[in-house]
């Protein structure tokens, strides 16, 4: 029965291909439920850090801290979030390509790009443009942490306020639900003014030690706290997207099993009529 | 209702605590501080050490921080707390470690942008030979 055993090999090697991808769905789903739980745990700081910043800047509107100043964009520095791992669908390369736009508008401006790099991925496929890479960061895990983060930022923060960068973006996949994540490009630097809505609540605060030195802890820390939020949706969006991928994949290795199943089933029944042709033929013969 | 104050504890990756208290200790950059109910409006950084909370039931809670920001308003105590132990030369040693690694990536760049070069070269040229045997097909 020549091709039988070979088409028996392949459903095998299909099969136990089909129990990998499904095992990773699974895990990625489990994962991005917790990663999701981390993002909204996020939440609350980001929000009471806008509102400070917002407060100290109503309070001190003659004071201007060097993070909430425009300055001519010559130079910019742009931190782009990408995963640590592949197999996640289209996600890597929907996040290159919207840097890669993003680098074009400001060099058309004449402005240098200087990037800093978050996950492996970003790194293999930013290091062969040859762009000054002022910092990078990977293995972060499925839970990655504020403190693994602030020295990584911290070069790009210090590099704006040296005037080395002007402005400073975050590339990252945006989590919109589990079908859609989309790569969002989010200005951190300079920091757009926040208006604070409770206005009534207003009053001058006393400042310790002084108005500056608060506002540089405060900005810093947002800055951070803003990029963590990215990392963490990243996370999740990483999860989705790969939830989806190992999903189709599953889906048509079972497709191709089936096809494969219904050849072997052929080529098994044609062996069969074929040596019962013989036989008879042999009968016959006799 | 007029004797607490509620107190807010959160950090960059999740909420600590929440709820009212009748006394609040913290180690502000400057000093400790007792922040009781009515406070005057207050910002100050913290440094590290133990956010003490009173409750009005009569429990302690204590909080480590390793840093942040503390706002008082009268009704209102929100920590900004840091998770992880800062200091100048902490934050200044990881950013030496995020350049270095950022340096190392380029130095090895050029062996990796050669191999890269040659696996184009090659698909590229498997891609060629492909299109010269479909196209002696075609002649044939």
């Amino acid at each position: 029965m020549p091709g039988t055993k070979e088409i028996r090999t392949k459903i095998a090697s299909v099969k136990s291909t089909q129990k990998i991808t499904k095992a990773m769905q699974m895990v990625a789903t489990s994962k991005m439920r917790r990663a999701q739980d981390r993002m909204r745990l996020a939440r609350p700081y980001a929000e009471k850090m806008r509102a400070t910043i917002g407060h100290l800047t109503q309070a001190n509107p003659d004071y201007h801290h060097p993070f909430m100043v425009t300055r001519e964009p010559k130079a910019i520095g742009i931190i782009v979030i990408s995963t640590d791992r592949g197999l996640c669908g289209g996600l890597n390369a929907n996040i290159f390509k919207n840097t890669i736009y993003l680098m074009r508008e400001w060099q058309q401006q004449g402005a240098t790009v200087n990037l800093c790099l978050v996950g492996s991925k970003g790194l293999g496929f930013f290091r062969r443009l040859g762009l000054p890479i002022l910092a990078n960061i990977t293995h972060l895990g499925d839970r990655p942490h504020v403190k693994d983060l602030i020295g990584t930022v911290k070069v790009m923060l210090d590099a704006y306020r040296e005037g080395r960068i002007d402005r400073l973006f975050m590339v990252n996949a945006q989590f919109v639900n589990t079908m859609t994540q989309k790569p969002t490009v989010e200005q951190l630097l300079p920091v757009e003014p926040v208006k604070s809505s409770d206005l009534a609540e207003h009053w001058d605060y006393i400042y310790e030690p002084s108005a500056a030195g608060i506002l540089d802890g405060v900005l810093m820390r947002y800055i951070e706290s803003q990029v963590y939020r990215g990392a963490v949706e990243n996370v999740a969006s990483e999860m989705a997207a790969r939830m989806v991928a190992m999903k189709a994949a599953s889906d048509n290795a079972g497709k191709l099993i089936n096809e494969l199943q219904l050849i072997y089933n052929k080529a098994r029944q044609a062996a069969i009529t074929k040596e019962l042709a013989e036989i008879v033929g042999g009968a016959a013969a006799v | 209702m007029a004797d607490t104050i509620n107190v807010d504890v959160v950090s960059a990756e999740g909420e600590i605590f929440s709820g009212p208290a009748k006394m609040v200790f913290v180690p502000a950059s400057e000093g400790d501080i007792g922040i009781a109910p009515r406070h005057a409006p207050l910002l100050s950084l913290l440094k590290a050490g133990e956010v003490r909370i009173q409750t009005p039931e009569g429990t302690e809670h204590l909080i480590f921080v390793g840093g942040g920001v503390l706002e008082i308003q009268p009704k209102k105590v929100t920590v900004l707390a840091d998770t992880a132990l800062r200091a100048k030369d902490i934050d200044e040693a990881a950013a030496l470690a995020a350049k270095q690694r950022a340096e190392e990536a380029l130095k090895d760049k050029v062996d990796k942008i050669s191999q890269a070069e040659a696996l184009a070269e090659l698909t590229r040229a498997a891609a060629q030979l492909k299109l010269i045997e479909k196209l002696r097909k075609l002649k044939g």
